[in-house]
């Protein structure tokens, strides 16, 4: 067969209508694997999600009983570390955006950010693990763990807000100097309120990102099963997160392995929904 | 009059915190390689790479957990890859806007799923099915790249669609008004325009491969032993650290830490990489001429002679 009459046998128009269906269709097929996922663990999960469950002490290493000290713990991990990591990203972004041409020094920021973005988080736990727990002497604590998150999130609270800064008209900043302002009165009272809904969805980003962690804070909080609701920031926690690897891994209980699952994956989609939320009506307002 | 906080004053002290996050890389760094480098000194870097690993014989060696890697990785970027960039071709090209605006945020929301989660499925579900469908023990190489196939997608997707977008529409135009159809345009015109962009993505994604680790305990096996299938069990570089941490002490709890610094080595190289590809984006002037070498293919493709 020539080449010429093979080309004809599959005209543009047919190869088009192929690749859109064969597209589509892996399109269709990667969102319903993870439509699967979520569906199959709030399933089996939500059943033995209860009232008792979520404000109960975990019992017979967490065969029974609740998970109360495991959702503060992660709270307060988490808390921590978007307290942290907020001011330090988002006075980043300020820099990057305000005061600032890009050039060398923009570059190694940028650099360095993209960098501790790229790190997986089991070498955050590892250092962690050394810096905080042994050379700062802090022990396996909700404060190694939260600040190791801090490290950990910073990358994506400054990209988030250095897009929400960018994305406030120069007309704005115009304006407020026009008045009198000076350039930093300007960016407290006008910019950043403007940009705060922005700012909001990286923290928020944060957040999910704190609560889903395992790697990071299982070498620097401890995996620990205490049925004591931690009162200290030097108190050890195992996260919510720890606590469901523990039972999934160990096969403690299906039971309580999937109410677990359930209760983190449903706290992280609202969250990243919320987030994502807040995110578009922002880009709209300004688009 | 009213105090103002001197101008110098501000940008110095944002400036400080601006470095933050090359601090902590350094102090990272710095922390990783204290606890690991005499180790690795002491080892030397080729016993290091080639030598078996058996902590109780004093013997350090992460040859095995560097081909485990390399066969979870693989096999993650062979699935992820494809499907990947497919869903970003779909979503920056195909896609109605009203169907983009659905599909975008849902793929970026459910990326949030914990990795622990993902392990677990691995386990409930994924396990059972290699086991009765196509043998051996369930827990292998090719579970743990199915799974991390899956947890790479965001990631390959995310930033391939940034690159299709980044594509001027002015190279679409130009191709559609020549008369090719949607998908040449989108084969020889935007996926060589975008490229570089497509190649960040693969490359960033073999590093969210690479580095995750508990999903990855959960479904690979790990055993250190010398993969003979994909059926076979594995151990990571990731899980290596992660499974032993607990009880290491002395030289074992030194060499995972040099465990930590290949991996740490590793991913520093590929976003090294991955940066370099994406630089090259902005100031190609290639993109121009592959577009121009298109566009006269496009045009006279049935003139040309057969060499059949």
């Amino acid at each position: 067969m020539s080449a010429a009459a093979r080309r004809r046998l599959i005209t543009p128009r047919q190869s088009q209508f192929c690749a859109r269906v064969i597209l589509w269709a892996m399109m269709a097929a990667t969102l319903a694997v993870l439509v699967f996922i979520v569906l199959f663990v709030v399933k089996r999960g939500l059943a033995h999600v209860s009232w008792e469950f979520l404000t109960g002490a975990p019992s017979l290493s967490g065969k029974a009983g609740g998970v109360l000290p495991m959702i503060v713990g992660t709270l307060a991990v988490t808390a921590l570390g978007v307290a942290l990591a907020t001011p330090l990203g988002v006075g980043t972004a300020i820099y990057l955006t305000e005061y600032t041409r890009e050039g060398r020094i923009t570059k190694i920021i940028r650099f360095g950010a993209e960098c501790l973005a790229g790190v997986p988080s089991i070498i955050f736990g590892l250092f962690g693990f050394v810096f905080f727990v042994l050379v700062l002497g802090f022990g396996w604590s909700i404060l190694a763990g939260g600040l190791t998150l801090a490290f950990m999130i910073l990358p994506t609270v400054i990209r988030t807000s250095e897009e929400a800064i960018k994305s406030v008209p120069p007309s704005y900043r115009e304006v407020a100097l026009s008045l009198g302002a000076s350039k930093w009165e300007s960016i407290v009272k006008v910019v950043l309120p403007s940009a705060m809904p922005g700012i909001l969805t990286g923290v928020i980003l944060g957040v999910g990102r704190s609560i889903s962690e395992t790697a990071a804070v299982i070498f620097t909080s401890g995996s620990s099963l205490s049925k004591v609701i931690p009162t200290s920031l030097f108190d050890g926690t195992r996260t919510l997160a720890v606590h469901f690897y523990q039972l999934a891994r160990e096969g403690i209980s299906a039971d309580k392995a999937y109410a677990t699952a359930t209760v983190l994956v449903l706290a992280i989609l609202i969250i990243n929904v919320t987030a994502y939320a807040i995110m578009s009506r922002f880009m709209k307002r300004y688009r | 009059m009213r105090f103002r906080l001197p101008e110098k004053v501000v940008e110095r002290s944002l400036l400080l915190v601006a470095m933050s996050s090359v601090a902590i890389l350094l102090l990272i760094t710095v922390f990783i390689f204290r606890e690991g480098g005499p180790l690795l000194v002491q080892v030397g870097l080729g016993n290091f790479f080639s030598g078996a690993w058996d902590p109780q014989h004093d013997q350090y060696g992460i040859a095995l957990m560097v081909v485990g890697s390399f066969a979870v990785t693989s096999g993650a970027l062979l699935i992820g890859v494809p499907f990947g960039i497919a869903c970003a071709i779909v979503l920056a090209e195909m896609a109605p806007p009203r169907a983009r605006s659905i599909l975008k945020p849902a793929i970026e929301v459910l990326a949030g799923i914990p990795s622990v989660v993902y392990g677990f499925m691995g386990i409930v579900v994924l396990l059972p099915m290699i086991r009765t469908h196509i043998g051996g023990p369930g827990a292998s190489a090719l579970a743990g790249s199915i799974i991390l196939g899956i947890m790479v997608l965001p990631t390959v997707i995310g930033i391939s669609v940034d690159a299709l977008q980044a594509v001027p529409r002015s190279y679409r135009e130009a191709s559609l008004a020549l008369g090719a159809t949607q998908w040449q345009t989108i084969r020889r015109v935007v996926l060589p325009a975008a490229r570089s962009g497509i190649v960040a993505a693969v490359i960033l994604g073999m590093g969210r491969a690479v580095g995750e680790t508990m999903a990855v305990i959960m479904v690979a096996g790990n055993s250190v032993q010398m993969p003979h299938s994909p059926l076979d069990s594995v151990r990571t570089l990731t899980a290596n650290i992660a499974l032993e941490m607990g009880y290491a002490a002395g030289d074992h709890r030194a060499a995972l830490f040099a465990t930590g610094i290949v991996l740490f080595v590793i991913i520093m190289i590929l976003n090294t990489l991955a940066n370099l590809a994406r630089g090259r984006l902005k100031k190609r002037s290639v993109v121009v001429v592959t577009l121009a070498a298109t566009a006269a293919d496009l045009v006279k493709p049935r003139a040309k002679p057969e060499e059949q």
